[in-house]
């Protein structure tokens, strides 16, 4: 609210916002959403890049470009950015920034200046972890868990101290802009809503929003907690995480008494609600594309809340199945077993619900109904490769494999990014006031699909087979000898899904100025970003906020003059034979 | 055209969409029948390794019927309802029926899974039995220690604070029975048919002591030992790799396994043996 | 535009078999904005604000515990004595809601006066708590006890250090606060920003005295 009346102020006194103030330090959500877009597109460039990298190396680890340490930095970094530095925050950054606003009617965030404190915390995280590649020693290179006592212990690990210090600060930075973040969407959405928007009308973007943000307050200070250890540790001597009479580098480290596993718990319970924070918004936008263009409401929209609810509470309990094998107590393994199999049915819960959404729909194959659909196909084959991890038994063969890597990448990687292309395709023309070409989305869909596929399918069989994760090669296992006819075939797959996305970023950049310009609602939608202009202006709604009757999936409602009925219809104008005006 | 104008015919965008789901779905199933020939679970060479592989097949058989299932449902579904002229879609958007139903039965089935599942879980992590053969892993970057106890089956003591870079297993130097022990670097000699109790520790960081034919895997964390037990049952050689990320050399972490008769592996006890 | 909202059968459909009442769908009754949503006052979001705040330094506490007892269980764990002057720190610090609430008290009665010299005598010992703090650190350092000297040391340190940070982002709120009570900002009845600034100081309060007690008597 404030942003709006100081520019209208400032308009009325006939000063303007400096470049400074308008572009740079913005106030406005959308600007500040545009800023986090731009940025963690940026940041998933490089983590693709890394994964190009990782991805050359294992196809032919002879002809190495990268010696031991680099490719456990690369892989390191490639998962640390692709998590912290692009899908959490392009997320909640980029869509959530954008978009709670505008689907609830407000003008913008309850806390505008905070808003932008989030976005201007991220930038010094982004620094720092760009700026840990050139230290002397590299980035870190412990995985993007980095377990203790390897990443606690400088010189134990793949670097030579710098890089694990600076990646814990960076990481620092996220989890407190992101905290700043969640915080402003929690306020918004319970305080801020449209008259006559209840909660029970929200589209389920926000209420997946709305749950993620509760699950990043709860969970990201544990994590923030177990970083500061961890830098205390790494640089001031003390013995959170490591244990006594370590024999590292040839000699007796003088530590006492740290607990190993500790790192693991705090980690874990931090990471595991953390993968559902990058599964739940995807799940609420997936939910809202398919609604549009099947022209149809959303089946079951109360099990989708309850669902998205359930998986939120249930996620703080699932964290031990990370760690069945740790050495932890067998009795806690048999107890997170059972958390993880109830987790699994409101997801399944979930898929059900979108596949019926389809039945006796009439779809619109738009380019964000393809990703949308391809998120369903991504997610089902993700979950059910879940099933078996989710079994600690079965879980003891598959634990950190290929397999793992295969589940998380089908979940994450594709679904999650399916949902992140489902919605820019979808909101593109609502943030840029232009639509994206359709071919070239159509073509980037195809080899998407096919690439993800190609590239991650065969990872369970690597996984099956028993190739452990963050090999640099698997020459010194005989067991292993088949495996390398496999890690050509995804490097090459690999390689065409990387080359693919230039058509997406080709797009995105042409289309701001070439494309065909947007109209205020060009998918016949119904929630309420889509009744303001495209791009909407400063303030978002003009003189009045909207005025909300019904939830936003009055698609296909029979006698209706439309096949759609947007939130701000009252409801008598509806009913065709009701003698109402026309909308 | 705009892209939801009504005189728009998405049947065929339809017809290629269920395509594609079909193609994937083809594509996974062969894949998945071609790698269950050739890269697959190593060779199991275990008795409790039987439960654990049980399972992994039954869940098998089960995500595939689900995989199948809704990527056909998909592909129905896109090739049925592409959008053409001014039809409406069907607006009914519950049924309690179909929701209670699909919720129940995967329910029961993932309950059934996990009491399964922790019955195994519980026979994996049961008491060691009395005859079990023993033995003591060390994992240090990157090699795996494997002490063997002296000829009455004890080991010899060993306390933490002894610990130097010549002593990484911590022998107390003044125990006469550490003299006559066996120590070796990455070989892992194990008696076909005995059940064998493993301690496994770490002397840096953490390591993991995975035999994929055996379906053994433990971390080794440093600051505590774990003891888990098997029974091999098929003589051979086999390897440990290590499961856990401890550093530049992770990937060289291999050990050697041989499972051998006990007679054979008291002579080779034997010829260990310092003169 | 239609008078009236038409209850029942056009809105029927949307609700379907099961639907929860109040809002749900699209059912007629187009709820008014007073029953519904709507936009709430500043005050009220600012509340929630602080409290989701809450929430979250509560999990870092919570975290650090679970690191605290579990170090506790172990072998080695030597716990120091108290440094005499956190009792002093303490009553400091309980002074310093005293006051707070005094000042709210006397805004409450009209009193500006009492609020602005409530607020500074608070703003005041809070930084006295903070200095106490870090002469406990020196006097600690002087004995040689360091950060990595013992477990119980490095928690120690830890979760002062924490807790004496989000303190200091307290005496920032607090000089927002100072700083309007002297423009005359607050009235008797709207002192919302007050309020929530009252909160946050008193939760760091009450974890001050959780922290003492977990740090020298769990």
């Amino acid at each position: 609210m404030s942003a709006v009346m100081v520019h209208e102020a400032e308009e009325a006194h006939g000063t303007r916002e400096s470049f400074i103030r308008h572009y740079i330090f913005s106030l406005d959500h959308k600007t500040i959403g545009k800023q986090y877009f731009l940025a963690t597109l940026f940041m998933g460039m490089v983590g693709g890049a890394l994964a190009m990298l990782m991805r050359r190396h294992l196809g032919w680890p002879e002809n190495g470009v990268l010696d031991p340490g680099q490719y456990l930095q690369a892989a390191t970094m490639h998962g640390t950015i692709m998590i912290f530095f692009f899908l959490t925050t392009i997320l909640t950054g980029a869509f959530g920034n954008y978009l709670i606003p505008l689907m609830i009617g407000a003008r913008d965030m309850a806390f505008p200046f905070l808003n932008m404190m989030s976005f201007w915390t991220l930038v010094p995280g982004i620094i720092t972890i760009l700026a840990s590649f050139f230290v002397p020693g590299g980035p870190a290179g412990n995985g993007w868990t980095s377990y203790s006592p390897l990443a606690a212990v400088p010189g134990a690990g793949a670097d030579l101290g710098l890089g694990q210090t600076l990646w814990a600060v960076a990481v620092l930075f996220v989890l407190i802009s992101s905290l700043f973040g969640g915080l402003n969407f929690l306020t918004t959405i319970l305080n801020m809503r449209a008259p006559g928007l209840s909660m029970g009308r929200l589209p389920l973007t926000i209420w997946g929003m709305f749950i993620t943000a509760i699950l990043a307050l709860l969970s990201f200070p544990v994590l923030m907690a177990a970083m500061g250890m961890l830098i205390l540790d790494r640089t001031a001597g003390t013995s959170f995480f490591i244990p006594s009479n370590l024999l590292v580098g040839g000699r007796v480290l003088p530590h006492t008494g740290g607990d190993a596993l500790l790192w693991q718990h705090l980690f874990w319970f931090f990471g595991h609600p953390e993968v559902y924070i990058l599964i739940l918004t995807p799940m609420g936008i997936v939910s809202d594309v398919i609604s549009t263009f099947a022209r149809k409401p959303i089946f079951g929209y109360k099990a989708m809340v309850l669902s998205l609810a359930a998986i939120g509470f249930l996620s703080f309990l699932v964290w031990g199945h990370h760690m069945f094998v740790s050495g932890m107590h067998p009795l806690l393994g048999a107890a997170f077993m059972a958390s993880t199999m109830v987790i699994a049915i409101p997801s399944a819960i979930k898929t059900f619900n979108w596949c019926t959404t389809l039945w006796q729909a009439r779809i619109h194959f738009t380019t964000a109904m393809l990703f949308a659909i391809g998120f369903v196909s991504l997610f089902v084959t993700g979950g059910l490769s879940g099933i078996f991890l989710a079994a600690s038994p079965v879980d003891i063969y598959l634990h950190d494999t290929y397999f793992v890597i295969a589940h998380f990448h089908f979940v994450m990687a594709s679904a999650a990014l399916f949902s992140i292309f489902a919605g820019t395709y979808y909101w593109y023309p609502k943030m840029f006031g232009r639509m994206l070409n359709e071919r070239v989305g159509r073509i980037h869909f195809l080899f998407t699909f096919l690439g993800i596929y190609a590239t991650f399918f065969p990872m369970h069989f690597l996984g099956t087979m028993g190739n452990s994760r963050r090999l640099y090669s698997e020459s010194f296992y005989p067991f292993l000898s088949k495996a390398p006819a496999i890690d050509v075939f995804i490097s090459l797959s690999a390689f065409a899904l990387g080359a693919a996305q230039l058509l997406f970023i080709f797009n995105f950049f042409w289309s701001l100025t070439r494309g065909p310009k947007a109209g205020a609602n060009p998918w016949h939608a119904n929630s309420l970003e889509w009744q303001a202009a495209s791009p909407p202006p400063h303030g978002n709604w003009g003189p009045a906020e909207p005025v909300v009757y019904r939830w936003p999936y009055d698609y296909a409602v029979p006698g209706a003059a439309e096949d759609y009925i947007p939130q701000t219809v009252p409801a008598v104008v509806a009913h065709a034979g009701a003698g109402g005006g026309e909308a | 055209m705009g892209p939801m104008e009504q005189a728009r015919d998405e049947r065929r965008a339809g017809m290629w969409m269920a395509g594609l789901v079909l193609f994937i779905l083809a594509a996974s199933v062969i894949s998945f029948v071609v790698a269950a020939h050739i890269w697959w679970l190593q060779p199991l060479a275990s008795t409790q390794g039987a439960a654990m592989d049980a399972m992994f097949n039954a869940i098998l058989i089960v995500t595939a019927i689900a995989f199948v299932a809704v990527h056909l449902f998909l592909a129905v579904s896109l090739a049925r309802y592409g959008a053409r002229g001014n039809e409406r879609a069907a607006h009914w958007h519950e049924h309690l029926g179909a929701e209670l139903t699909w919720t129940i039965v995967p329910a029961i089935g993932l309950i059934v899974l996990g009491i399964v599942g922790e019955v195994v879980w519980a026979k994996i992590y049961s008491p060691p039995p009395a005859n079990a053969q023993r033995v003591e892993v060390t994992a240090r970057q990157f090699q795996w220690y494997v002490r063997y106890p002296g000829q009455d089956g004890t080991f010899g003591r060993s306390d933490p604070k002894f610990i130097s870079p010549g002593n990484p297993l911590g022998l107390d130097p003044a125990d006469p029975a550490n003299k006559a022990e066996i120590v070796t670097t990455n070989d892992l000699h194990l008696v076909v048919n005995r059940p064998v109790a493993v301690r496994i520790a770490s002397v840096d960081v953490i390591h993991s002591f995975f035999i994929p034919n055996f379906r053994v895997k433990q971390d080794a964390v440093p600051g505590r030992a774990v003891e888990i037990w098997f029974t091999p049952d098929k003589t051979g050689a086999y390897q440990i790799a290590c499961a856990q990320l401890c550093g530049v050399g992770h990937y060289t972490m291999r050990g050697n396994v041989t499972v051998e008769s006990q007679a054979a592996f008291d002579d080779w006890l034997k010829k260990q043996q310092k003169p | 535009m239609p008078a009236q909202l038409v209850k029942g059968k056009p809105s029927r459909g949307h609700s379907g078999p099961g639907a929860l009442r109040r809002g749900y769908g699209g059912d007629g009754a187009g709820a008014g904005p007073a029953a519904s949503g709507g936009v709430r006052p500043a005050a009220s979001s600012a509340l929630i604000g602080v409290g989701a705040f809450l929430a979250a330094v509560t999990m870092l506490f919570v975290a650090f515990t679970t690191a605290y007892i579990g170090r506790q269980q172990e072998a080695g764990w030597t716990p120091l004595a108290i440094p005499a002057i956190l009792w002093m720190n303490t009553a400091v610090l309980l002074a310093s809601s005293g006051t707070l609430e005094w000042a709210r008290a006397r805004l409450v009665r009209g009193d500006a006066a009492g609020l602005r010299h409530g607020l500074a005598w608070t703003a005041g010992l809070g930084a006295a708590f903070v200095t106490g703090q870090i002469i406990a650190w020196r006097q600690m350092a002087a004995q040689g006890i360091y950060l990595a000297g013992s477990p119980h040391s490095s928690f120690f340190y830890l979760l002062t250090g924490a807790h004496a940070l989000h303190v200091v982002g307290g005496l920032a709120a607090l000089a927002v606060v100072l700083v309007k009570a002297y423009g005359n900002r607050y009235t008797p009845r709207e002192h919302g920003g007050l309020n929530n600034c009252a909160v946050y100081w008193h939760f760091m309060d009450v974890l001050w005295l959780y922290l003492f007690v977990l740090l020298f008597w769990l």
